[in-house]
């Protein structure tokens, strides 16, 4: 069951980006590359020498095998082909917790180097992931609030038994919430634009600049697994329908389908959103961080008064 | 004699701790010397409660003080002062009257006073002068206070006060709660009292500094506990919602500051008051929690405190450790001046890196244990049917949510800053590691830190009767099978062994792969790339305060920075630049708001009263005269 989960995540997650890829070069009038280029790119660059700058230590050489780490924690944690995760203990503070321990990591691995644009990126990058960790724990809340229970599985089973959810408004707020801190995390525009190497714009790609190889190969891949297991999360705690409670062949195999279609909708989602506006300047994100806070502080509120 | 100081503190803290640890599982007793001094005697008296701190202080001294066998050396110097101040650390927690207690308090107090003032610069003598004035103000609120319970219920022993208190009116009550609590939250550091902390902790040798921010600062919210739920009976719910309310405060500016600093040991202070915030929710929310009848609650939030007061009390002091081997070795405690020290103390680099992980929440250490389980506590605030304190908890919530991820970013700055890279001095440069004791030390503090996580059952199902002695309620935290800590029974659950293990087996597994697909060629060392440049030295590094850039950008209503630009120019010509200097700093709303003006005032207030000190000795005597005269009208 847990290997289950790691190859779902783990094999699902370049497909992912690579039709995300794909619908936008469409959506702008390109043909693009096919969907499976990902897979291409991590082989060739898992085959390569990876060079390593003489100025790092340890942590520079630990963090892309410490981010496959949490991420594949993070992944068994959470509720992605049946409510009941492998870790099914686990709640939404754990796994945002792993993902800053791989922030954590990442970010001193980008001041490692000594170069001005790990610096930078490592910079941007914490600041990004500190702004949106209370909404992210705020709109999980309002989701925790009308479950009674932090347990992301139980999330998922409670809601599902309520048909009025979607016209619930906390539910909107939160959604909406989550939908913009997904963004931010995931690296997505217009916080951060995963297509570009302008060093003034980039974040994530600033960090992880002085990286080749199979070390690059690793970061790429668990950038990859994390955007899939936000829009999993979005997918599964907003939309809990579909997902089994059991864990029985048959209905992880529909479940793995519901997770599909669904990931299918939210991409095409993305693809739309992602050619139609531009990035945000570096410092007009924390406006839509803070933006994306009060939905979810509204939310929680709305909880509380629609009770 | 130094060394055989050390070692007797060493002795002590072994001491304290077994006393403290069977207190704390139980063993109870109580000894008084009633003929000693007047105003009831010394009484010492061990309860659970007090057994946790007493353990705890003797817990910390130990690695501490074999530490300091190696920092302080032959400096003879501050070692009477340091073994009074350990001594007195142990007795408060188990003082049962008003005079023991501030017999021990004073003690400690002007022990670490003595030690803050040790190295008679002009900087530690401004830290020793306000850390004074701090205290003794403190001391004046919390004796206040303990003075009129002792008054109205006629005793002066603290286990004779709960009952008659119960009696008095709800404003008797929050009074002297008021008087207590802002006397002991000066010592805890809580916002806005916390002014003494980041002058005190840098200017004290760094082992009193890992003693003061690891134990001291929770001698004050010992205070604080013990004053709100045993001494003055039920608490009513705003007594609660206030201390919720500053440790959400001093959780964010806290974090915030030590965000924006460039020193390293004032960045860990400042991280103390966020700490001490994040503990200081736990402990309001307990209290609102019982007074809203919410007891199993109440437990929860509670132990969540206690087990973030001994996480903070272990990497907080191996934090400090750490922080004065690298000031030794550079002789600086500039960030900006420091780097590369990952490859010239690798020891001191990797419990440095431990314990900046542990504090900044990350699993599997211990303050992600203590974190979650202060969330799952104000999450279940929903239970309460009260839309004005729901509110309060959820401003605490996503305060608690700020906080994890600002620290999380501030300790990148402080690791990364000082430790990766290429150094950026000579000092830096030429660093060397730190001898055998203080490695030592450390190793302890950092293996402490692990053990908590880990076992993490075990620290909550020692803590739960701690706490159940003060909210005696039925358990709502327990543990299954020693291993997972389960919260409310289902509403959340937590097995830090599987997190740790699934953690391991993770990070191992692509590495086998990798091995095993014999796709691992060694990887080509070779310089930073640089854009084309030729040669990369520590001037392209990003600095501490270039790092915390957006940070003092987004939240600028909070740092109220005053940007300074100097160009000096060539005389002949404006477009000769020979120097520019640029400044950023931060101003502090609580010293130019509260501190300067009360300064001010008390100021005027001493010109007005010098009239009548004329030097004379005749007019003195008509004072003390005209002074008996009226007492003897009025009795």
């Amino acid at each position: 069951m847990a290997l289950l989960h790691v190859i779902v995540v783990g094999a699902g997650a370049p497909l992912l980006v690579g039709s995300l890829r794909t619908l936008k070069a469409r959506l702008t009038g390109r043909r693009g590359a096919p969907v499976w280029q990902p897979y291409l790119d991590l082989r060739k660059l898992f085959g390569k020498t990876p060079v390593v700058s003489v100025t790092t230590s340890w942590v520079f050489r630990a963090t892309p095998y410490v981010l496959a780490a949490t991420t594949v924690v993070a992944a068994l944690a959470a509720p992605v082909l049946s409510s009941r995760p492998p870790l099914g203990f686990a709640g939404i503070i754990l796994v945002m917790y792993l993902f800053l321990l791989g922030t954590f990591f990442l970010a001193l691995a980008g001041l490692d180097a000594g170069s001005a644009f790990g610096g930078m990126g490592s910079s941007r990058a914490v600041a990004v992931a500190a702004l949106a960790e209370p909404t992210v724990i705020l709109a999980v809340f309002a989701l925790s609030l009308q479950a009674s229970t932090t347990n992301l599985g139980g999330v998922v089973e409670r809601l599902a038994g309520d048909p009025q959810l979607a016209l619930n408004p906390a539910h909107l707020l939160a959604f909406a919430a989550f939908f913009i801190v997904m963004l931010a995390e995931a690296g997505r525009l217009p916080v951060d634009n995963p297509a570009t190497h302008l060093e003034l714009t980039m974040i994530h790609e600033a960090m992880v600049l002085e990286y080749s190889g199979r070390y690059l190969a690793l970061v790429e891949w668990t950038s990859a697994m994390k955007l899939l297991l936000f829009l999993t999360l979005l997918a599964n705690l907003f939309f809990p329908w579909g997902v089994p409670h059991v864990r029985t062949p048959v209905a992880i195999l529909l479940g793995t389908a519901a997770l599909v279609g669904k990931l299918a909708v939210l991409t095409t989602a993305l693809a739309v959103l992602e050619t139609s506006i531009a990035k945000l300047r570096l410092f007009r994100v924390p406006e839509l961080l803070a933006g994306s806070f009060a939905l979810a502080l509204l939310s929680v509120t709305a909880v509380f008064l629609l009770r | 004699m130094a060394l055989a100081g050390y070692v007797l503190a060493i002795l002590l803290g072994a001491g304290g701790a077994a006393v403290g640890g069977a207190g704390m599982l139980g063993h109870v007793w109580h000894v008084s010397w009633p003929w000693l001094v007047p105003l009831g005697g010394l009484a010492l008296e061990m309860d659970r409660l007090g057994g946790l701190f007493v353990a705890l202080v003797g817990a910390t001294s130990v690695p501490v003080s074999i530490y300091a066998v190696g920092y302080a050396g032959r400096e003879r110097r501050g070692v009477l002062a340091y073994l009074v101040f350990v001594a007195a650390m142990l007795l408060v927690p188990v003082a049962a009257n008003t005079m023991t207690f501030a017999i021990a308090w004073e003690l400690m107090s002007l022990a670490s006073y003595l030690m803050v003032v040790q190295h008679r610069t002009r900087e530690s003598a401004h830290a020793g002068w306000v850390y004074a004035v701090m205290t003794h103000a403190a001391l004046a609120c919390w004796l206040a206070g303990m003075l009129l319970v002792g008054a109205w219920t006629g005793s002066a022993r603290f286990a004779d006060w709960a009952a008659p208190m119960s009696a008095l009116d709800a404003g008797a009550r929050s009074l002297a709660w008021a008087l207590l609590a802002a006397g002991f939250l000066v010592k805890a550091g809580a916002v806005p009292a916390h002014v003494w902390l980041p002058l005190a902790h840098p200017a004290a040798p760094s082992h009193v500094s890992a003693l003061m921010s690891g134990v001291m600062l929770k001698l004050g919210v010992y205070g604080v506990v013990r004053a709100s739920f045993t001494w003055l009976g039920p608490a009513p719910v705003w007594w609660g919602a206030t201390l919720l309310l500053l440790g959400a405060v001093a959780a964010v500016s806290g974090v915030l500051y030590a965000l924006a600093d460039r020193d390293l040991k004032r960045l860990l202070a400042y991280s103390s008051v966020e700490n001490v915030g994040i503990v200081l929710i736990g402990v309001g929310a307990a209290l609102a929690f019982q007074a809203s009848a919410a007891g199993p609650l109440a437990l929860v939030a509670l132990v969540a405190a206690l087990y973030h007061v001994v996480n903070h009390a272990a990497f907080k002091s191996l934090l400090f450790m750490a922080a004065g081997g690298v000031v030794r070795a550079t002789g600086t405690r500039d960030l900006e001046a420091m780097g590369g020290l990952v490859h010239r103390m690798p020891w001191t680099a990797a419990a440095f890196f431990l314990g900046a992980a542990a504090i900044a929440a990350l699993p599997p250490l211990n303050g992600f244990v203590s974190e979650w389980l202060m969330f799952q506590a104000l999450l279940q605030n929903v239970r309460l049917p009260m839309p004005a304190l729901n509110l309060v908890f959820t401003v605490a919530i996503a305060a608690l949510a700020l906080t994890g991820g600002l620290a999380v970013a501030c300790f990148v700055k402080a690791y990364g800053i000082a430790f990766l890279a290429l150094p950026r001095t000579e000092s830096a440069a030429s660093a060397r590691e730190m001898p055998g004791s203080m490695r030592l030390g450390m190793a302890v503090a950092a293996l402490a830190c692990v053990a908590l996580a880990v076992g993490a059952a075990g620290v909550v199902a020692t803590l739960a009767p701690i706490a159940e002695t003060l909210v005696p309620d039925a358990a709502s935290v327990s543990t299954r099978g020693g291993l997972t800590v389960d919260v409310s029974s289902g509403f959340a659950t937590l097995s830090m062994p599987a997190v740790a293990i699934a953690l391991v087996g993770a990070f191992l597994l692509p590495l086998l792969g990798l091995t095993l697909a014999r796709a691992r060629p060694s990887p080509r060392r070779y310089e930073t790339w640089g854009c084309g440049r030729l040669l990369q030295t520590a001037r392209m590094e990003y600095t501490a305060t270039a790092f915390a850039n957006p940070f003092t950008r987004v939240f600028d209503f909070v740092y109220r920075p005053v940007a300074r630009l100097d160009i000096d120019a060539h005389p002949d010509s404006r477009f000769f630049v020979q120097r520019i200097a640029y400044d950023n700093a931060p101003r502090f709303v609580v010293d130019e708001w509260l501190y300067r003006p009360a300064g001010r005032a008390l100021r005027a207030l001493a010109r007005r009263a010098a009239a009548i000190q004329s030097g004379s000795p005749n007019r003195y005597l008509a004072y003390v005269l005209a002074a008996l005269l009226l007492l003897l009208v009025l009795t």
